[in-house]
This record gives C-alpha cells, structure tokens and sequence, in this order.
C-alpha cells in the first residue's frame, strides 16, 4: 500500500548538512586548539621545571635530602656553596601563616557581614569596591609594606622588641591585606549561595541571626570558604614583589617575625638578577626551589579538598 | 453517638457539651453534597469556647507598597487545625508568614493593622522576633532539614533558643511526638538528608516540635509528598492537635477537608488602581468551620472554588 505514503517512491528528502555546519566545525577546533594550548603550555612549563630541578640534584655538590634537610642556604658560593633550603621555606611559611592570620578573620567577615548583614544596596556598593582592591599592583603594596607598615610597627611594637627594616610581620600584614578581597569575595559567594530555606528553617525555630550565620550558614558554605582560604593562601605563597620588597633578602631560619628574612620567591628574583651563568649551581638551583614551591602548593590543595570533602554539609 | 463518645473522652475538660459538627451538618441540612463535604463533615469537633490565639483585625500585607493580602480580619482558636485555602498566589502564604513575623526576613514586606498573638501585639515595638518564633514554630513547603545529623537538626533550636535539656530525652520525645522515632532511632548521627521526602518533612516537624512552641504554622507541608507521606503527616496534624494550635496552607482541598476543623477561604480580587492598571491582591472571602465551608458556603465564590468550578 505504498501509494498512502505521500512521495513514497519519488526523491528523497535531503537531510545531509548544508555548508553553514562547515563552519560550526572550524569553531569547535578553533576552542579545542585553544584549551589544548593552555594545557600543553601548563603540562610544559611542569615538565621544564622538573628536568632543569633534575639538573641540579645530579651535581655533586648538592643530594636530595641535603637539600629539603639543609639548615644553611648560601648559594652564590659556586661549588663550596651550601643549598639547605630550609631557611627559604621557613621564611615563605612565616610570611604566610601571617597573611593568613590577617587575611581570614578579615576577609570571612566581611564575607560574613556582605552576605547576611548587609542591605543590597550596601552590598552592590560595598562588594566592588573590595574586589578593587585586589587590582592593586603588587609592587605598590610592597611600597606600602616598606614605607607605611614598617615605620608603624616600629613606632608601636618597636617600643618592645628591635624591628628590622626589612621583616617578615610588615610583608606578612601587607599581604594579607592583598587576598582580603579573594576570600572575602569567594566567601561571599559560597555564603549567598547557601539556599534560603536553610536560614528560614532556622529562623523558624527561633534561632538569633548570628547563630543562623555560624550555625547554619558558616557550616553549610565550608566547601566554598575553603576553596577562597587555598586561593589566597596559594597567591601568599607564590606572591614575589611585596616581600621581595619588605621582608629582605636574608635567608635566614627563624621564627621571630621582625627579623629580616627571604622567601622562596623572593631567592628566584635574586637569583636571576643576580645574572647566574646558565648551567651553574646557582642557576639550576633556581628551579629546585620553584619545583618545591610547585609541590608545596600541590599538597596543600590536595588536602585542603580531602578536608572539604570530609567535613563539609552538602545541602542539595 | 460513636462520634459524640470519641468527642467526650478526647476532650475530656470541656466545660460546655459540644456537638459533634457531622450532627448539626444533618440539621441543617448541608447544601453541597460531595465527597469534600462527607469528609469534611465526618467526626469533627470546633470548641467554640476555645481560647482565641491569633486576632487579626484588618491586616494588610505588602511587598515594595503593593498589597498582597489585604484588610483581613479573623480569630485562630487554640488546639485546633484552621486551613488556609485558595488558588495560587492569593496571599494564603503572606499571611501565614505574617503569624511569626517571618515576614521580617523580606526587606520590602510591611504590614498593616494588627496581629494579637494571646492578647499581644506580634508587631509592636518591643516585640522581639526571634522570641515570637520561638513560640509559633514553622514548617515549610519543602523539607528543609540543616545537613547535619537527625540528632542535631532536634537539638538545634534547643541550643539556639538557650533552652536547658537533657539532649537523649528531647530527641526521643520530638521524634516519637512526630511519629519518626521508630524509623530513625537507629540512625541518630546519620544524615538527615539521607531520609526520604515524607520522613524529612516529619523531621522537621520533630525539629519543630523539639523548642515546645504553642503554635506550629505549615506552609503546604505535604505539596511535595505521595500520598502516604501525606497520609502520615494528617495523622500526626490530628495527634499534635491535642497540644498545639496548627495552622495549615494548603492547595489541596481533601486535606483541608479531612484534617481541618476551621477552614478560611482566600481568594484574589482584582481592582483598578488610578492609572487604570490591575492591582492583584489576595482577600479572606470566608472563614468558618470546615464542613461549613464545604457543605454549606455563604459565599457563592467559595462555594465555586470548593466544589472545583474555579481555581
């Protein structure tokens, strides 16, 4: 019964693509060639460090556990030089753990006030002005460090204890005041993000506002405060300029905060300005330390997502 | 007679002989004969020398100055399921909402006339909300557990409101009194995320339930259930009956029918303002008790919407 079907037996229709797909081809490998490039280039960069860092553990001056165990650094002293690195990670801790202790009670509440305090109005004015912040250049934070903080710590704490011009507290404080803005921003958004209904559940049963925020909200965004927390912590780790400029150019392994100190960062640029003959000690070391600088942020974010994923509350 | 004896023993303390409804809905002889009226109609008792909790007397509520329900005046009495029924977006939520001042959370939202809580004034200005809510609990229309475990979602309000509790007594005694216990007393520390839908929003209900309010507010606590859980959330509504005066939006009008003793019909009126633009605003059309309003409504509105010609 063929004759039912209309144009049963005449021409088919043509379902093949017309020319127009021939450019929706060229666009999809136009974005792939564009994702492989950034990844190619993060995958080359990892493989050029770890060759050149290779290069520097087969001298024999230098072994593996002589340089993550090492007590001195004094690099410039070609074959007699002393590559312990610990003094340098020391001091890019020190530093550090002061960003950090500045940056999240300020930047979680900020966080906090934006997102359960603030009205709207305050919160559109309020949160691009603290993102602006974060667009300061470095090298003017630096200034700001050396120029600023220093001589206030002197005039206050200085009273107490001897502050070097160059110290640890004044690039530290300066620091945190630079990722401020990422971990109150992303905090924000983890906050807001937190559905409504969770908070009227709460209020529902009588609870005070600063308990729905700590209590219910807090808890609830862990996942995203924690995610903001390792942002920053990793820009603190790998920031150069404000410590480069404030904290001095002393490897130097101590805990006091007003001592003079140099961090991981901060030896690269030395080094390289430093002018280190291409195939020397010095120069090879340069990559050691970046190499460990790059595992160093890896662990910490490997654990900081072991730790999201443990204790936060999923609320889907 | 079962009913009037059912009637006697539960309601023991009454100081006035009360009839049972389905009695004076044969005298009257009901004029809507549908299954709605049978149920609603079916072994119910209204107190009507119930205490008066909530006394609203022209309330207006509104969102950025437009009215969303307006000029409502009604008394909620103690110990009893009063309904709130009507179509979408009629207000039936706004007003609810106004009853523990949950309102306040909705910067644009303003309130009109006033609403007495036990003689009170819930909008005066002293008046702390956070301890308005704490005696008119909420329940919402999606379940809305904290990600925390079964226990602690008890024990939160406890520990917010600075309650002293021995934390193992209050925990079994919220959950039995929600009718969860058997279920979960295995499971304390465990997710209740991890529970089904009906059995969450019986948490909450526990959870609720564990700050000992006097009043407990559902907003549509059964919209998203099966039929089951709906079944199980009624039966509780007629257990918590005997301690709370429960308050319940609902869209759907055979839980109106079966669980409610009072029963308000809110409906939309639209008028012009001066512009000549509609202006949508929920109004009260009737509240009476429930077999009234579905076997025997004064105002033909409600009586089109109960026996389904609108809505």
């Amino acid at each position: 019964m063929t004759s039912d079907v209309r144009g049963a037996g005449g021409p088919a229709v043509d379902l093949r693509a017309g020319s127009r797909r021939l450019g929706e081809k060229l666009v999809l490998t136009l974005l792939w060639v564009c994702a492989a490039a950034s990844i190619l280039t993060t995958v080359g960069i990892v493989v050029i460090l770890f060759s050149e860092a290779a290069g520097f553990f087969r001298e024999e001056a230098v072994s593996l556990r002589g340089f993550l165990t090492g007590t001195t650094w004094q690099p410039f002293g070609g074959a007699q030089g002393k590559f312990g690195v610990l003094p340098l990670v020391a001091g890019t801790l020190l530093v550090t753990v002061i960003a950090l202790l500045v940056a999240v009670p300020l930047g979680l509440t900020s966080a906090a006030y934006l997102s359960e305090y603030a009205s709207p109005r305050t919160r559109r004015i309020l949160k691009p002005v603290l993102e602006v912040l974060a667009g300061v250049p470095t090298v003017v934070l630096g200034y700001f460090a050396l120029t600023f903080m220093t001589p206030l710590l002197r005039a206050t704490v200085g009273q107490l204890t001897t502050i070097s011009v160059f110290n640890a507290a004044s690039a530290g404080i300066v620091m945190g005041i630079m990722i401020v803005p990422t971990v109150a921003s992303l905090s924000e958004d983890a906050m807001s993000a937190v559905p409504q209904a969770l908070r009227e559940g709460a209020y529902g049963l009588g609870a005070t506002k600063r308990h729905v925020v700590h209590s219910v909200v807090m808890p609830a965004a862990l996942s995203g405060i924690v995610a903001a927390i390792i942002l920053a912590l990793g820009r603190a780790i790998g920031e150069t300029m404000i410590v480069a400029l404030a904290a001095g150019n002393l490897p130097n392994l101590t805990y006091n905060p007003f001592e003079q100190i140099q961090t991981m960062t901060a030896y690269i640029v030395q080094a390289v300005q430093g002018e280190a003959p291409r195939g020397s000690l010095t120069y090879e070391s340069i990559f050691a330390v970046g190499a460990l600088l790059f595992v160093i942020t890896l662990l910490i974010n490997i654990a900081a997502a072991r730790f999201v994923r443990r204790f936060r509350e999923v609320y889907s | 007679m079962d009913q009037q004896h059912e009637q006697a023993r539960v309601d023991g303390h009454a100081r006035t002989p009360v009839a049972t409804i389905a009695d004076e809905h044969r005298r009257n002889g009901a004029r809507l004969d549908s299954d709605l009226a049978r149920q609603a109609a079916a072994g119910r008792t209204v107190r009507d020398d119930a205490a008066v909790v909530f006394d609203l007397d022209d309330v207006t509520v509104s969102y950025a100055g437009f009215p969303a329900i307006r000029n409502v005046s009604m008394q909620v009495r103690e110990r009893m399921i009063t309904a709130l029924i009507g179509p979408s977006g009629c207000g039936k939520t706004t007003l609810l909402r106004t009853l523990n001042r949950m309102n306040d959370l909705i910067p644009s939202a303003s309130v009109e006339g006033t609403v007495r809580y036990k003689g009170a004034d819930l909008y005066a200005r002293h008046v702390d909300p956070v301890e308005v809510r704490r005696r008119i609990g909420m329940v919402f229309q999606k379940a809305n557990p904290f990600p925390k475990s079964i226990r602690d979602n008890i024990l939160f309000g406890p520990k917010a409101t600075g309650m002293t509790f021995d934390a193992d007594d209050l925990v079994e005694k919220s959950l039995r009194g929600a009718a969860l216990w058997d279920e979960v007393k295995d499971k304390l520390d465990s997710s209740a995320l991890g529970l089904s839908g009906g059995q969450q929003q019986r948490l909450c209900i526990a959870r609720a339930i564990a700050v000992e309010p006097d009043t407990i507010l559902m907003d549509e606590p059964c919209s998203a259930l099966d039929p089951i859980a709906t079944g199980a959330i009624e039966n509780l509504m007629r257990e918590l009956r005997e301690h709370y005066t429960i308050i319940i939006v609902t869209h759907n009008m055979q839980q109106a029918a079966r669980a409610s003793d009072m029963t308000a019909f809110v409906t939309t009126e639209v008028s012009h303002d001066e512009d000549g633009r509609d202006r949508r605003s929920g109004r009260l059309i009737e509240y009476d008790r429930t077999e009234v309003i579905f076997g025997d409504p004064r105002d033909t509105r409600t009586e089109d919407y109960v026996s389904g010609r609108f809505g």
